[in-house]
């Protein structure tokens, strides 16, 4: 028993499910990214592409780089837009899981709706919304919000729902109220999936941004990437920047939420890759 | 602690069915026991036969269909809190501190989380977690975590502990490592247990008083008093009153997984 005692102090707890080298869980994705731009080089300077169909990498990162001081702002607006998208999908998502899980009529009445909700073509709603409200970003963000809502509540009641039945019974036996239950046991429980839910929504968000932003906008990167398209001569190059830099903000936000789920879940073990 | 006088708890003809879709089950056709304060009384009978029916009876989970429990002497409707309990797994909450897992019984009854603190410490200093204080439980060895989940289970000074197979999950050795220390920590603390076991060294171990439950609708197929002395060490279990009482039981358990069924149908009784 004396040995056991110096098991809490490092993080040889576990053996064997420390974190894996950095260099081995990148370096395979970089090196098949690296080979396919080579490719696209590759084949863009043996075909001699016009740079109006299919621009080379290197034009592409020349010229998004000339043009910062353009997509900058684009990125920044959309990048808001599709942060306060799903800030608000979750302020929406976690208090109407709360409620489903809480009440049987909540549950009979809401959920049936909210997965009905996804039958709606958002895309085909963006219209309306600038039609009532007109091309700020203030629709942007509610479209953002109504995409990807829906994972995270999914996400939440099954979490909430997933609670320990003995964890549950234990507080029952120490007079806990319902309160007590929800945010000592049953909220904690869910977290794990509430971040599923929001990690499937973000992979949504700059996406569903752009495509409100193609209907109706004044800034943004929907608006840039028209703009290039549809220049003379097309700006190709800048589209595949613009795009580019969508999925490096996605990637980055993906990864942001990661750190959040670790910094809100500090008692997990350090053992997923 | 315990008060002196009277029963700490008495269970008086207790059954319980429970109805659903498919019919109903009866689990427990009629118990009776009891508990004087500072004893340790055990159920043991046959896998499945409602021995924890029996415990969430009485800790207020469930209600019975007939018969009367008492806590400290008095029948009261709603038992929730009245008594202390260990649910069969060790239900720690990954997501609190060792020791805040064993404050959580003060906290939610209104302990600020500081003086809550203050007070289990020395509690766990004193039975062997005081290192393991600030610990997630995922660190902690299945020995470990159900010291957490006792310390919890008396942290609020209950005047009735409920354990249901505390020990079930635990390899031999470090189950027999527990059982010493439980019988350690009930001298220091006089804490009245009801113990839920199917393991029959175990309940002698323990126990001042084994109640024999038969196999399911469960009813009380014998009852046996452990008189030996106490505390008890780990030597005793070599003793050939230890052995006899351990024979005994091992022969009421059998009688009475049998009287209920029928030799044919019998499930071998656990050992
Ligand atoms: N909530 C419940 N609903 C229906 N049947 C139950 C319920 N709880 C227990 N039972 C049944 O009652 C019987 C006794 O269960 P239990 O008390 O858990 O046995 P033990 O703890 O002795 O192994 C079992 O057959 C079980 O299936
Ligand atoms: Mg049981």
């Amino acid at each position: 028993m004396k040995a056991g005692l110096s098991l809490v102090a490092g993080e040889s707890v576990v053996p064997g499910v420390g974190r894996r080298p950095g260099a081995r869980r990148w370096l395979p994705p970089a090196l098949v990214l690296i080979a396919a731009v080579g490719l696209w080089q590759l084949v863009t300077v043996v075909f001699g592409t016009s740079p109006t169909i299919l621009p080379g990498p290197a034009l592409v990162v020349v010229s998004t780089w000339a043009d910062r001081a353009d997509l900058a702002p684009a990125l920044a607006t959309t990048t808001v837009e599709a942060v306060a998208g799903l800030a608000l999908a979750v302020a929406v998502a976690v208090p109407l899981a709360i409620s489903i899980d809480w009440s049987r009529t909540a549950r009979a009445g809401v959920y049936p709706l909210v997965v009905a909700s996804q039958t709606v073509p958002v895309i085909a709603l963006a219209p309306l919304v600038v039609i009532w409200f007109g091309f700020g970003e203030g629709p942007k963000i509610g479209l953002v919000a109504l995409f990807s809502f829906f994972p995270i509540v999914v996400g939440a009641v099954q979490g909430l729902a997933s609670a320990d039945r003995d964890a549950v019974d234990l507080l029952r036996t120490m007079r806990a109220s319902r309160w007590q239950l929800l945010w000592r046991v049953r909220w904690p429980s869910a977290l794990p999936q509430c971040f599923t839910g929001l990690k499937i929504s973000v992979t949504y968000a700059y996406t569903s941004a752009i495509v409100a932003e193609y209907v109706g906008a004044t800034q943004g990167l929907g608006v840039y990437m028209n703009a290039a398209s549809q220049a003379a001569p097309r700006r190709t190059d800048l589209v595949f920047g613009a795009t580019g830099a969508t999925a490096l903000a996605t990637v980055a936000l993906f990864l942001l939420v990661g750190l959040a789920e670790r910094l809100a879940m500090p008692w997990r073990p350090p053992s997923r890759s | 602690m315990s008060t002196g006088t009277g029963t700490a708890l008495e269970v008086v003809g207790l059954a319980k069915s429970f109805t659903s879709d498919q019919g109903t089950v009866q689990a427990v056709r009629r118990v009776d026991m009891s508990a004087r304060p500072g004893e340790l009384v055990t159920l043991i009978g046959p896998s499945g036969c409602g021995k924890s029916t029996v415990f969430n009876v009485v800790a207020g989970l469930e209600q019975p269909s007939a018969g009367e429990v008492r806590i400290g002497g008095s029948v009261v409707a709603d038992r929730l809190g009245a008594s202390a309990y260990m649910p069969q797994r060790d239900a720690l909450l990954p997501w609190r501190r060792v020791i805040d897992n064993v404050t959580l019984p003060l906290v939610l009854a209104g302990s600020s989380p500081a003086a809550a603190r203050r007070q289990v410490e020395p509690l766990l200093r004193r039975f062997g977690l005081g290192d393991f204080a600030r610990a997630w439980p995922w660190q902690l060895s299945g020995g470990m975590r159900h010291r957490a989940a006792f310390l919890r289970t008396v942290a609020a000074e209950p005047g009735l502990a409920l354990l249901d197979e505390p020990f079930g999950a635990l390899d031999g050795i470090t189950r027999a490592d527990l059982q010493q220390w439980l019988s350690a920590v009930r001298a220091e603390l006089g804490t009245t247990v009801g113990l839920v076991t199917h393991d029959v060294a175990e309940a002698v171990f323990l126990s001042d008083v084994v109640v024999v439950l038969t196999a399911r609708p469960a009813e009380v197929a014998a009852v046996l008093e452990v008189d030996l002395p106490r505390p008890r060490e780990a030597e005793d279990r070599e003793r050939a009153s230890f052995g006899d009482l351990e024979r005994r039981l091992r022969h009421l358990l059998r009688e009475a997984s049998w009287a209920s069924v029928g030799p044919g149908a019998a499930e071998r009784p656990p050992d």
